[in-house]
């Protein structure tokens, strides 16, 4: 595992840009792609294919649960088949499209969700995806990606169509501060060590992980040894690191874009019980719906921030000190 | 490849599959007799008449797909593939009981793949899709049907839909889909028994006018008395020469057809008979 440094001079983008432009140098490798949309190609950057490659390309109209349908039967005729849709309608509105003509099958479909977390901050509630990952991880089989920031998304979709079985990549519409340069390699089902520590560990994923390199900032002022793990990976877990962070940490604290109480907290909270159970703390919408603001607004407005991280990073460590 | 029967003998298979299917659902304690029967003679003027396949090559590239949308008719499918020689008869009196590959409703499984908890169960050769969740087997049927035509290969593919799965919405969906994209080697059949889970169809969620409803969203529409075998294969064969859009046949048929007390009793959507009922069944069927 290698530290990668932060620097703002990489500059920011949205990791939904990352698609099309992805799945064009795929294609143009060989790779057998069809892609199937449902009205937001031009918004997922889906579209860029079909401009590319328009015998490929097919668009449903607005109906995304035959869009999965349609995906799953070219799979089954031997596609790579992509499947692109805001974070909030898929999984959310064809769960049961995914579940039976996807996941049950274990079929080649490669779903990639824009417009994951409270990204679509202005829109409000109808357009949060905070459910997401929740649904989607309860279908077995399925591999899961949440990446930081767009050189890992083109990594995590090249990943995704380069392997067999279903896949579900989220994907943010707002620009995010790029973390990674072109020397990161992403390891699927592997977190990724940000920033050695032995006093606690942060296990974050998304636009999270930027956040949580900016709390172990904060907390080295204050003699806190934070470590700090990327885990875009959210099925399968990379166990190994969430253990090692247990037993060598003694104190984990998880941050997402996502309901606190059922994304990647929850999930690594059952590893730690499972293994080596230490204090936990859980960074993330507290069971409840966002509302209509600013995308960072509402990021400061529920916690989910370095500061908000570093809080909880706090609370935690008392609990590990009094033996709690 | 499997051979064209002739009318006489794909309705004397017709026959022994109604009859498994009285024993199977009998045997498994469990499972929709009513629209297994109604489907009989659809299916096997597709397996033995229409469709391009092979038994022996389950997943030769170039064999046309069926696609059961209406999942719970399984066991019409399963008894379907075993005349065809995809799995050996014996084998589906094993339906629905603890480690069969004849799950309760159809699942197909797609190797590779070792990160799957599906890797528990088998699946039969010759069932292409998951399904059980009703509507979306048209959907998958178009997406076979596109690679078809992304392939350059000229297999077809057919999609069985039941006329009570007509009222979920991704069926029309996909109807508009498939026309809208001209998938012209797809042919959706109805089995238009007009009995649902609760009742009749025109109580529960009314359809009419059913061809009307498909010509309306651009699918050329066939219509056929749905146990005669060669109107069936007369309406399959005349889809064949439609160009630029899809096909759909109406095939009007009588739900529990060949049991007396089944025949257009709700009650046998989805109950098995008794031992006694079962008895009267096989008889009635010309069971040995």
């Amino acid at each position: 595992m290698t530290v990668t440094s932060t620097s703002a001079a990489l500059g920011t983008a949205a990791t939904r840009e990352a698609l099309g432009p992805t799945l064009i140098r795929l294609r143009e490798e060989g790779l057998d792609i069809a892609v199937v949309d449902a009205d937001l190609g031009s918004s997922t950057t889906a579209r860029l294919f079909a401009a590319a490659y328009p015998d490929r390309f097919f668009t449903v109209g607005v109906a995304e649960q035959n869009m999965i349908g349609i995906a799953a039967g070219l799979a089954a005729a031997g596609k790579i088949a992509v499947a692109s849709t805001f974070a909030v309608f898929m999984p959310g509105r064809c769960f049961d499209q995914i579940r039976l003509s996807v996941a049950q099958p274990h079929l080649n479909v490669k779903l990639v969700a824009s417009h994951g977390g409270i990204t679509v901050g202005e829109d409000g509630v109808s357009a949060h995806a905070i459910e997401d990952l929740s649904l989607i991880c309860s279908l077995p089989g399925f591999g899961v990606i949440v990446p930081a920031d767009v050189v890992e998304a083109a990594q995590a979709i090249e990943t995704a169509v380069r392997s067999q079985g279903p896949f579900y990549v989220r994907c943010t519409r707002s620009k995010v501060p790029t973390i990674y340069d072109d020397t990161y390699r992403f390891a699927f089902g592997k977190a990724h060590l940000m920033r050695p520590g032995k006093d606690v560990t942060v296990i974050a994923l998304g636009v999270m992980v930027k956040a949580a390199l900016d709390a172990a900032a904060q907390l080295e002022q204050e003699g806190i040894d934070c470590r700090v793990l990327n885990m875009a990976t959210v099925r399968p877990l990379d166990r190994e690191a969430i253990i090692a962070a247990a037993r060598e940490t003694g104190a984990i604290v998880t941050a997402e874009e996502h309901l606190a109480h059922c994304g990647m907290g929850a999930m690594v909270s059952q590893v730690v019980a499972a293994s080596h159970p230490v204090p936990m703390g859980f960074v993330g919408v507290q069971d409840r719906y966002a509302e209509s603001g600013r995308w960072d607004e509402l990021l400061e407005k529920y916690g989910l921030t370095a500061e908000g991280i570093a809080r909880e990073v706090r609370s935690v460590l008392k609990r590990k000190k009094s033996g709690l | 490849m499997i051979a064209a029967a002739t009318i006489e003998d794909i309705e004397a298979t017709a026959k022994r599959v109604r009859r498994h299917i009285v024993r199977m659902i009998a045997a498994a304690g469990s499972g929709h007799p009513g629209g297994s029967l109604s489907a009989v003679e659809i299916l096997c003027a597709l397996y033995f008449r229409v469709l391009r396949h092979d038994p022996a090559q389950p997943l030769w590239p170039d064999r046309d797909r069926f696609i059961l949308s209406k999942g719970h008719a399984a066991p019409a499918l399963y008894a379907v593939l075993a005349e065809s020689g995809y799995l050996p008869v014996e084998e589906l009196l094993t339906l629905r009981k603890l480690g069969s590959r004849l799950q309760g409703h159809t699942f197909a499984y797609f190797p590779p793949g070792a990160n799957t908890l599906s890797t528990c169960i088998q699946s039969i050769p010759g069932v292409e899709a998951c399904a059980g969740s009703l509507a979306q087997g048209l959907s998958f049927a178009i997406g076979q049907a596109l690679a078809a035509r992304l392939d350059g290969r000229d297999y077809r593919a057919y999609c069985l839909l039941g006329d009570g799965e007509l009222d979920e919405g991704q069926v029309w969906e996909a109807a508009m889909s498939a026309a809208h994209h001209r998938v012209d080697n797809l042919v959706a059949v109805v089995d238009r028994n007009r009995l649902q889970n609760d009742g009749f169809v025109d109580d529960i969620m009314r359809t009419d006018p059913l061809d009307a409803k498909w010509r309306s969203f651009g699918w050329n529409v066939g219509e056929v008395e749905g146990h005669n075998v060669r109107e069936l294969i007369a309406a399959f064969e005349a889809a064949k020469a439609v160009k630029g859009k899809p096909s759909v046949i109406i095939a009007h048929t009588v739900k529990g057809k060949g049991v007396s007390f089944m025949e257009n009793n709700p009650e046998f959507h989805g109950r098995a008979p008794n031992k006694k009922e079962t008895e009267r069944a096989l008889a009635e069927l010309g069971g040995e």
